[in-house]
């Protein structure tokens, strides 16, 4: 997976920082449940174990595991290798922000709508394809998905002001 | 014999016209899900999960396992023909299928790949009707003690079989079994770790997890990588088809070991991934044009193909008879599962002998009618990797988010989806391994509830996992695999001077 990354020899965040970061998120996770596991009781209870006391073994071992993923990759790991070029990541961004506004707006406008902004904003912004054939598109799959799951399969998603005017 | 009769009577399920319709949408599905980058088995059967809701189980079991079959078959055909593998168990039939294709051979390529794959799940399935029920009888008489040490040994061979660092799969599982104890505490009736926040009342579904690990993460994985598709042309006639069916058999040794490694991996829940590359290894080192493989040998794609077959089908195995899957996609049908209304465990073979037999004799009609279906249809399904990802990508993640929201019919879990996803794609430019994870957010509050179970009975004693026969057995199984690694390594130093084994 990394092969592409370490061929070009491009700037970005070193492959160690991010490493060290996701074990950071998993050891606060951890910590997190330690904490939560120790809110319910860990002990011994009328019933047997308490709530807590599985996720509270649970917890230390992600923490465990964590610090010595931490030791092994700084033993390991290449001061110079890159996590990923930051053009590479900025296409990740690219795709991830429509997705969380995409996301975002779900709740208010309907699945429906959403997803034909999504797909006509990606095919202009990504694919470059003129607006005739985005629309086309972008209008085209959310009606076929209407049908598959609303009219076929009985499967009711999330809808806005524009499936209510037209009465569903 | 009363196992045939039931047999025979899951093939008259079957070949209901509805579900024979099912079996080959579910087919077609999988293939073009197996054929997309972004979409794999265990999120393509998660996202098309809710389509089944208003089924029969046996109707929803057959749809949703054919689209698993298809996604088989349809990992082989980019794997040859692009040189990207759809699913991360075809990455070793890239090794020599694309150089086939290369030199002209891809319809020779393609048809190993299909009749590969198609003879390691016959024979996965054939071991799956012979064992499972006698698996499940036998599982019957298992206590809270024997049922976790199963799920013990499960995990414990996740961690020594993994290709990936030991203290990696650790973390990833046990942030799993986190993540699953979250919310209602099944035993107490407590809740924990939710922090006050009503969106967590009801813990973390695996089913959003796997949409987003697997799916939003792999699409911004590939966004990353710049896909760029250059095909080759993807001529099958019949006459290349019968060509290397003739020359097939002469290879009948490599297939028997190749089933054989591809079971074994596939029932330990090692997957389908492990076992391609280890048959491909093992291939390299036996066959007399070993040192010619990567070059375009045929033996260098039944290898994998077979095994990784062998595999994914046996991985449902534990799954049926046990209610422990051996796979992300397995697990998957087994929260399937759970929504239609049924127990996975060995009851099933007592109490829901029709859907039971109706899965196993789906399993051998799929197989018959995916190869006939992959065989025939391949140019088509190649043609869907020449739209361009622009399109492609965003359709994707619109039925990601289709998919999480229909769980819990909740705009809440398309949230949590895009949440995983980000950390999936974290994850997996980091190496943790993703399918422990998931497996332990599916089976975490059932290993729990035994292991509390155990120690209530015990009073708090550790020495209830060795207290018979059986369950040390099974324990200690499970401590080989977790030491596996060190074992292999202690091995290989007492003989050294001879080759160290392959993984």
């Amino acid at each position: 997976m990394n092969q592409t990354v370490d061929k070009t020899g491009g700037t970005g965040p070193s492959h160690r920082s991010v490493e060290i970061g996701v074990a950071a998120f998993m050891a606060l996770l951890a910590l997190i449940g330690i904490f939560g596991s120790l809110k319910v009781g860990i002990g011994w209870g009328d019933e047997g174990p308490r709530a807590g006391f599985f996720p509270f073994y649970v917890s230390l071992v992600i923490l465990g595991s964590c610090i010595i993923n931490t030791i092994t990759v700084l033993a390991t790991t290449a001061r110079t290798r890159v996590f990923a070029e930051w053009g590479q990541l900025r296409q990740v961004v690219s795709v991830l922000a429509p997705t969380i506004v995409y996301v975002a707006l779900v709740p208010y406008i309907g699945i429906y709508v959403a997803s034909a902004l999504l797909i006509g904003f990606f095919m202009v912004w990504f694919g470059r394809y003129n607006l005739i054939l985005s629309a086309a598109v972008a209008v085209v799959v959310p009606i076929l998905t209407f049908l598959m799951f609303e009219i076929w399969f009985l499967v009711p998603l999330p809808k806005g002001a524009l499936e209510s005017m037209l009465g569903f | 014999m009363e196992d045939i009769a039931n047999l025979f009577h899951g093939f008259a399920v079957v070949i209901q016209p509805f579900n024979l319709v099912l079996m080959v949408v579910g087919i077609v599905l999988g293939v073009i899900v197996g054929v997309l980058p972004g979409l794999g088995g265990a999120n393509g059967v998660a996202i098309l999960l809710p389509l089944t809701f208003s089924m029969s189980p046996t109707s929803a079991i057959i749809m949703l396992s054919c689209i698993y079959w298809g996604a088989l078959f349809g990992g082989a055909i980019t794997s040859i023909l692009f040189n990207i593998p759809g699913e991360p168990w075809s990455v070793a039939t890239t090794f020599d299928g694309y150089p086939m294709a290369q030199h002209g051979r891809a319809g020779e390529a393609l048809t190993a790949a299909f009749t590969s794959s198609f003879v390691g799940a016959l024979f996965a399935v054939i071991i799956i009707t012979l064992v499972a029920p006698l698996v499940a009888s036998f599982a019957l008489r298992f206590g809270p003690p024997e049922i976790f040490a199963v799920y013990f040994l499960a995990f414990c061979s996740f961690v020594g079989l993994s290709k990936e660092p030991p203290f990696k799969t650790v973390a990833s599982m046990m942030l799993g079994f986190g993540l699953g104890a979250v919310g209602l505490d099944q035993m107490t009736g407590q809740l924990r770790l939710t922090f006050g926040v009503e969106q967590m009342l009801n813990g973390f579904d695996f089913l959003i997890a796997v949409i987003g690990l697997f799916g939003i993460g792999e699409i911004l994985l590939t966004m990353e990588e710049g896909l760029s598709f250059r095909g080759k042309p993807a001529a099958l006639n019949m006459k290349i088809v019968f060509q290397t069916w003739a020359k097939l058999p002469r290879y009948w040794l490599l297939y028997l070991r190749s089933c054989l490694i591809g079971c074994w991996m596939g029932i330990s829940p090692a997957g389908a991934t492990p076992a391609s590359f280890m048959s491909y290894g093992i291939a390299k080192r036996i066959s007399k044009n070993g040192h010619l493989f990567g070059t375009g040998q045929i033996e260098g794609v039944v290898a994998p193909e077979t095994a990784a077959h062998a595999a994914g089908t046996s991985a449902l195995l534990p799954m049926i008879a046990l209610g422990v899957p051996g796979s992300p996609t397995a697990a998957v049908l087994l929260g399937g599962l759970l929504i239609w209304g049924l127990q996975p465990g060995p009851l099933l073979f007592v109490e829901q002998k029709d859907f039971v037999w109706g899965l196993i004799a789906s399993m051998y009609m799929g197989n018959i009618v995916g190869l006939l279906i992959v065989l025939t249809c391949v140019p088509l399904f190649a043609s869907i990797l020449r739209i361009p990802f622009s399109v492609i990508a965003p359709v994707i993640m619109v039925f990601c988010a289709i998919g999480a929201y229909t769980v819990h019919n909740n705009t809440f879990d398309v949230v949590m989806m895009v949440v995983f996803g980000v950390a999936g794609y974290f994850m997996k430019k980091t190496n943790y391994p993703l399918a422990p994870m998931v497996l332990a957010i599916v089976l975490g509050d059932k290993a729990e509830e035994a292991f509390r179970q155990s120690l209530l009975s015990s009073q708090g004693g550790l020495g209830v996992f060795f207290s018979n026969g059986l369950v040390s057995t099974i324990m200690t199984l499970g401590l080989i695999a977790l030491f596996w690694p060190l074992i292999q390594a202690g091995w290989s130093r007492l003989r050294s001077g001879k080759l160290r084994p392959a993984e």
